[in-house]
């Protein structure tokens, strides 16, 4: 009997030893490496909507808003956080189709015109997603006289985090935010309970 | 008659001063008109909600505010772009091809290409393998090897 010095046969004389096909090593880690990428985006993506809005104790961002013709802000049509240091910022979004922001635009003004003389307390409306003629209709029923414009392109309240209107948020002197009331005031006592603290210090 | 000439003469006199330039009333945009660039807009408040089918006050706005731009001559895309500006990206139905916003757009295609190929490699292990052409070496065979041979007869009779 000889032996066989060949590679492995079976009985009936056929080798054995079909190549192997498969998925390439490279092809396989692109499609990890991009995986993992778009696993990355999407959990950055829900980390930011699960933040919820910006907390006591953060700095506000600085930002700029332009108001409405009309509205001046030390004579000037604009106004930048930064250049408020030193005054108790008072922050409100609303919008014209928001039926809680009527419940404390009378309200809000009241507390913006007994701080007024006093210079140590800043009033700010952004007008969050609304069309210019409403809004302007909406500030004149209301006869708001503190400075408002509008929140182009969201940035301002996207920089806020915030979830709906009415939110008004109150900043230190320092930049900080202090506080921040999600929904209507029911009464100017609220306002003047939150902002007197602040001046007094 | 004379007197009846001046009359005439008179009263169109008057007409003429009277007349002024008339001009075709630009009829306002339809309703469809409008919707059709709600179509391609978002409600900036209501999640995935379209603008033309948006039944809130506020968007009923947004939709007159397409229609006086539509009656000032502005396009599509102008005011897309404003809509854009005014409310954030996020109104547009199709993101603008910037930034990060190009997975959306290469993403879905890559993806379907995957799938077709992982499909293709998934039918053609399915098909009948096809025996290769194998010489036999029949000097091999044992010829005492009953088994060998009944399994070589039971090939050869398949192919």
């Amino acid at each position: 009997m000889t032996e066989s010095n060949t590679a492995p046969v079976t009985g009936a004389g056929i080798s054995k030893g079909a190549p192997r096909r498969g998925v390439p090593i490279w092809a396989q880690i692109i499609v990890w490496v991009a995986l993992l990428g778009l696993l990355t985006i999407v959990a950055f993506g829900l980390r930011r909507t699960q933040q919820g809005t910006v907390q006591v104790g953060d700095i506000i961002p600085d930002f700029t808003l332009t108001f409405f013709d009309g509205y001046l802000f030390q004579g000037k049509s604009e106004v930048k956080l930064s250049e408020l240091r030193g005054k108790v910022v008072v922050m409100n979004f609303w919008a014209s189709w928001c039926k809680p922001c009527e419940q404390e635009a009378a309200e809000l003004e009241a507390a913006f015109r007994s701080y007024e003389k006093g210079g140590q307390v800043v009033f700010i409306g952004a007008d969050y997603v609304d069309t210019e003629p409403e809004a302007r209709g909406y500030l004149k029923k209301f006869d708001i006289t503190y400075p408002n414009g509008p929140d182009l392109g969201t940035r301002i309240s996207q920089m806020f985090r915030i979830k709906g209107v009415p939110e008004t948020y109150f900043i230190d002197q320092n930049g900080k935010l202090v506080y921040a009331q999600i929904g209507p005031f029911a009464s100017e006592a609220e306002i003047h309970a939150i902002i007197d603290p602040l001046i007094k210090k | 008659m004379t007197r009846k000439l001046m009359i005439i003469l008179t009263v169109s006199l008057m007409a003429f001063a009277w007349a002024t330039q008339v001009s075709a009333q630009t009829p306002l945009p339809s309703d469809d008109e409008v919707n059709a660039v709600a179509r391609q807009l978002f409600c900036p408040v209501c999640e995935n909600t379209p603008l033309d089918v948006c039944p809130t006050q506020a968007c009923a706005q947004w939709r007159e505010l397409i229609r006086t731009k539509l009656s000032e001559g502005w396009n599509q895309d102008q005011i897309k772009q404003y809509f854009a500006a005014q409310y954030g990206a996020r109104v547009l139905s199709e993101p603008p091809r910037q930034g990060l916003n190009w997975l959306v757009y290469i993403i879905p295609p890559v993806l379907m290409l995957i799938g077709v190929y992982i499909l293709f490699r998934a039918f053609q292990s399915m098909r009948k393998p096809v025996l290769a052409d194998v010489e036999i070496d029949e000097s091999k065979i044992p010829d005492s090897d009953e088994y060998l041979s009944r399994i070589e007869d039971e090939l050869k009779k398949r192919n």
